[in-house]
């Protein structure tokens, strides 16, 4: 007679401030951390700022259809400009990261402006040579960036002038996850807004789009700037946190990476950052220890298995295995009835 | 003399050395009822393009409203009033049908650039998407992902984001190609009931639909405007039956 | 030059296969790699080690194709970026097991080193060669594609797929042609340039920018395109070096934005 479908959803029965609270659990979890695990706290530190980065990757390849490969020059932007600044005396952690954002974004409309007049194969190339010039720029400039062996002499005061950056990291630690935190409710809101649904719009058919008078040229502009300034943003929290700055910040490498990341993890799915993240550097971790080229192998695997298996990603997979189940149950649910 | 609605002066285009469209002088009228007939390849697909902006003329003027809109782009003109469907199922595929109409309401409203409001709290704008769907008949499949609908459904759903921008002109580039005739009516009966103050051009193959639809039909071979006029002047005219070898009566030209 | 060389069979499979294929440098590499090995260690001469090597790598380029590649050409563009991506790091990987991370030595011969004497001008030898060979590619190119019936398919395929397939051509075995085609004069530049462009494991992600600039900037689909292009990237570059020598690469990425922005195709656009 009647179905599995009877069985009330989870929204009906649970008031949604409990649900709201229990989304919550997660980062109360984290957040904790340090209790359960000291010594981890740079670590993490490290985690949050990847998951930043790459969340602002998502907004351009996993919902805008953006796919760059030089991703890196707006993080390492954000994080020299946060080092200079330090350097030269403006040490206020806040103040810096606030500047960072701001000038990754002017990088970010500058070159946006440009490049997203082209698609396909010119556009990545642009994408990938405009962070080849800031390397090249940033190499050169030694005077003021240190060149190949980094920024030196970094360092701030403490946050909000209370919390001072410890060798401990706890500070780092907090500061970092606060503002992932915001970041991320700050992403979430805007892929939920008609802009962000604007924007998977232009990914599917950006001709359509043109058809119902969206401009999409403002559009991509616009989110290629927000994503701008939140790499940024996460360039200046790694600068911060680890008070130096490298060259590698802006390199290809690490433009690839990071969309490695998030490509394990599941593009244009919110989480799919959260644990794409984690799951490279742990791989990372197990693979790079003996020798370079097994990570680069293992790497590559990895990547043209997923392109070829699991286009989704580790939550594409998820999602799968979940769909199976649900209709497993429906099958089942009938048989009983 | 009311101005017309859509105008073209001296239509020209050209793909290289190709020229496609010939000095067409077309008008359209506020709430007219035009069908524009010809063999294919005739450029009946490339005038619209023309007239939404995705083709550039290579001379010669479009005027909306009697403004001249020859040099803006097409999404501008889409915001001026024009709407149109593709002969290509031109959709959204992953996105729903809801989610694919309120794409157009949504800029059509103006609200498209929202950064911060999240999408359900627009209630407004829902309760004219579930309207416009209901209007097409795909209430029972809101929830369904464009590219899971059959075929006919998903032309129906073109015209739902075609209306859901409140067009003062609505070109129609065959809206029932590849429907079976036993399904066609739903459109038909769309087509119907659409708005007086729309002016609608339709573009179509089947003599039918043309014929109970129009108030005044073009026809277009080979670039240039042949002639125009009342469909039952059309339907006699020996330069008409000439072009499609076919007999008017089964409606459906030999070139096609 | 060199780069004229190893991005022309990228345009042409990029153009041919609408695939966006960022390990074509690997090619270019294993093109060096396959030359250097062969006169390093089997003491074969130079043309005949460099000539080895293209089929080698044309072949294994074929093989690809057939193997890998063909699945992914309906996939989105970021599929197949990351799927090329991929392929570089494992080859990357594999190149460093099989050869050790250092750049690979080459010893050009000596009717290549030295100077030429034409008209008054001592020309080196060597760029003279490369011009040479850039010439030849670009006149036999010119000459499969424009004369021959192979050449004819693999336009008709490039210009429609499915309508070449129906009148009776296999667009299959066209296009793993066409790619070993490409691969071969990848690998051509490769061998060739291996001096200027050091073989070592990293030269598929060191250099790939720089092919994909000749090829966007020259045009997809082209083979005049990306030789206008190399030139004039080339010539630029010599020039800004000799002026400005602290600004290195910057000028050719500043240079690059600069003529996309002006022509979004590329210099040549195909009609």
């Amino acid at each position: 007679m009647t179905t599995v479908s009877a069985s009330p959803t989870v929204h009906e029965v649970v008031p949604s401030a409990i649900i709201r609270l229990l989304k919550l659990l997660p980062w109360l979890l984290v957040a904790a951390l340090p209790l359960a695990l000291p010594g981890y706290e740079p670590l993490a530190t490290q985690v949050f700022v990847m998951i930043l980065f790459a969340l602002s990757l998502d907004l351009l390849v996993g919902y805008a259809g953006i796919v760059t490969l030089g991703h890196a020059g707006l993080f390492g932007m954000g994080g020299y400009t946060a080092g200079i600044f330090s350097v030269h005396g403006i040490t206020d952690p806040i103040a810096t990261a606030v500047c960072a954002m701001i000038l990754a974004a002017v990088t970010g409309l500058m070159f946006g402006a440009a490049m997203l007049r082209t698609k396909g194969l010119t556009l990545l190339m642009l994408t990938m040579a405009s962070a080849f010039l800031l390397y090249e720029i940033a190499n050169k400039a030694t005077g003021l960036t240190g060149g190949e062996d980094g920024l030196q002499g970094v360092s701030f005061t403490p946050v909000l002038g209370l919390f001072a950056f410890d060798f401990r990291g706890k500070t780092a630690f907090f500061y970092s996850l606060a503002a992932l935190f915001i970041v991320f409710i700050f992403v979430r809101a805007l892929i939920n807004s008609p802009f962000g649904w604007s924007l998977r719009g232009i990914r599917e058919n950006d001709a359509r789009m043109v058809a119902i008078g969206c401009p999409i040229m403002q559009r991509r502009i616009i989110v290629y700037v927000i994503s701008s300034a939140l790499a940024g943003l996460a360039g200046a929290l790694q600068a911060q946190s680890t008070q130096f700055v490298a060259l590698y910040s802006l390199s290809f490498e690490l433009s690839g990476n990071i969309l490695i990341m998030l490509i394990l993890g599941g593009s244009g799915r919110l989480y799919g950052a959260f644990i794409g993240v984690p799951a490279f550097m742990f791989a990372q971790d197990l693979l790079a220890k003996q020798d370079p080229a097994n990570w680069y192998l293992g790497q590559g695997i990895i990547l043209i298995a997923l392109v070829m298996l699991a286009p989704g990603g580790i939550l594409g997979i998820a999602e799968r295995v979940i769909d199976v189940i649900k209709r497993r149950r429906v099958r089942n649910g009938h048989r009983d009835s | 003399m009311d101005t017309a609605t859509l105008e073209t002066r001296g239509l020209n285009c050209s793909f290289g050395s190709n020229r496609v469209i010939t000095d067409v002088d077309f008008t359209l009228r506020p709430g007219e009822r035009r069908a524009l007939i010809g063999p294919n390849g005739g450029g009946k697909t490339t005038f619209v393009n023309l007239l939404t902006g995705r083709l550039r003329p290579s001379s010669g003027n479009i005027m909306l409203n009697g403004e001249d809109v020859t040099e803006l782009g097409e999404a501008r003109r889409i915001r001026l009033g024009i709407g149109r469907t593709f002969q290509i199922t031109s959709l959204f595929p992953k996105m729903t049908v809801r989610e694919n109409v309120f794409l157009a309401v949504a800029e059509c409203e103006g609200i498209a650039g929202k950064l911060l409001r999240s999408v359900s709290s627009h209630r407004q704008q829902f309760e004219r998407v579930d309207e416009l769907v209901h209007r097409v008949g795909l209430s029972d499949v809101a929830g369904v992902p464009a590219q899971l609908l059959p075929y006919g459904r998903q032309r129906l759903l073109e015209i739902a984001v075609a209306l859901a921008l409140r067009p003062k002109i609505l070109l129609l580039d065959e809206p029932a190609a590849g429907i079976p005739t036993a399904e066609s009516h739903v459109i038909l009966d769309i087509i119907a009931t659409l708005p007086k103050e729309i002016a609608v051009l339709l573009i179509d193959h089947d003599m039918d639909l043309v014929f109970r639809f129009a108030q005044q039909i073009s026809v277009l071979v080979q670039g240039s405007i042949l002639v125009e006029g009342a469909p039952k002047d059309i339907a006699a005219d020996p330069r008409v039956r000439e072009v499609y070898l076919g007999d008017s009566k089964h409606g459906r030209p030999a070139a096609a | 030059m060199i780069l004229y060389l190893i991005s022309v069979g990228l345009s042409v499979t990029m153009g041919l296969m609408g695939f966006v294929n960022l390990a074509h440098g690997v090619f270019a590499m294993l093109g060096g790699y396959a030359t250097v090995t062969f006169m390093n260690r089997f003491g074969i001469p130079f043309l005949l080690a460099l000539t080895i090597g293209c089929v080698l790598v044309a072949a294994l380029g074929f093989v690809l194709e057939r193997t890998l590649y063909r699945y992914l050409y309906g996939r989105s563009e970021l599929d197949q970026v990351l799927f090329s991506f991929g392929l570089i790091l494992v080859s990357v990987a594999l190149v460093r097991i099989a050869w050790g991370p250092l750049a690979q030595p080459i010893q050009l011969p000596d009717y290549l080193r030295g100077r030429v004497n034409i008209l008054d001008f001592a020309l080196p030898a060597y760029r003279l060669a490369l011009v040479g060979f850039g010439a030849a590619v670009i006149a036999g190119l010119w000459f499969v594609f424009d004369r021959t019936l192979f050449g004819a398919r693999i336009r008709a395929a490039v210009d429609n797929r499915a309508m070449a397939q129906s009148i009776g051509i296999d667009t299959n075995r066209l296009f793993a042609a066409a790619f070993g085609l490409g691969t071969g004069l990848a690998a051509l530049g490769g061998g060739l340039g291996a001096d200027v462009l050091a073989i070592s494991p990293t030269y598929p992600l060191q250099y790939i920018v720089y092919f994909l600039i000749v090829v966007a900037v020259g045009g997809l689909g082209n083979i005049k395109g990306p030789f206008v292009a190399a030139l004039t990237i080339g010539l630029a570059d010599t020039a800004c070096r000799y002026f400005l020598p602290e600004a290195g690469s910057i000028f050719i990425f500043a240079f690059v934005f600069v003529v996309l922005i002006w022509r979004p195709n590329g210099i040549m656009e195909r009609r």
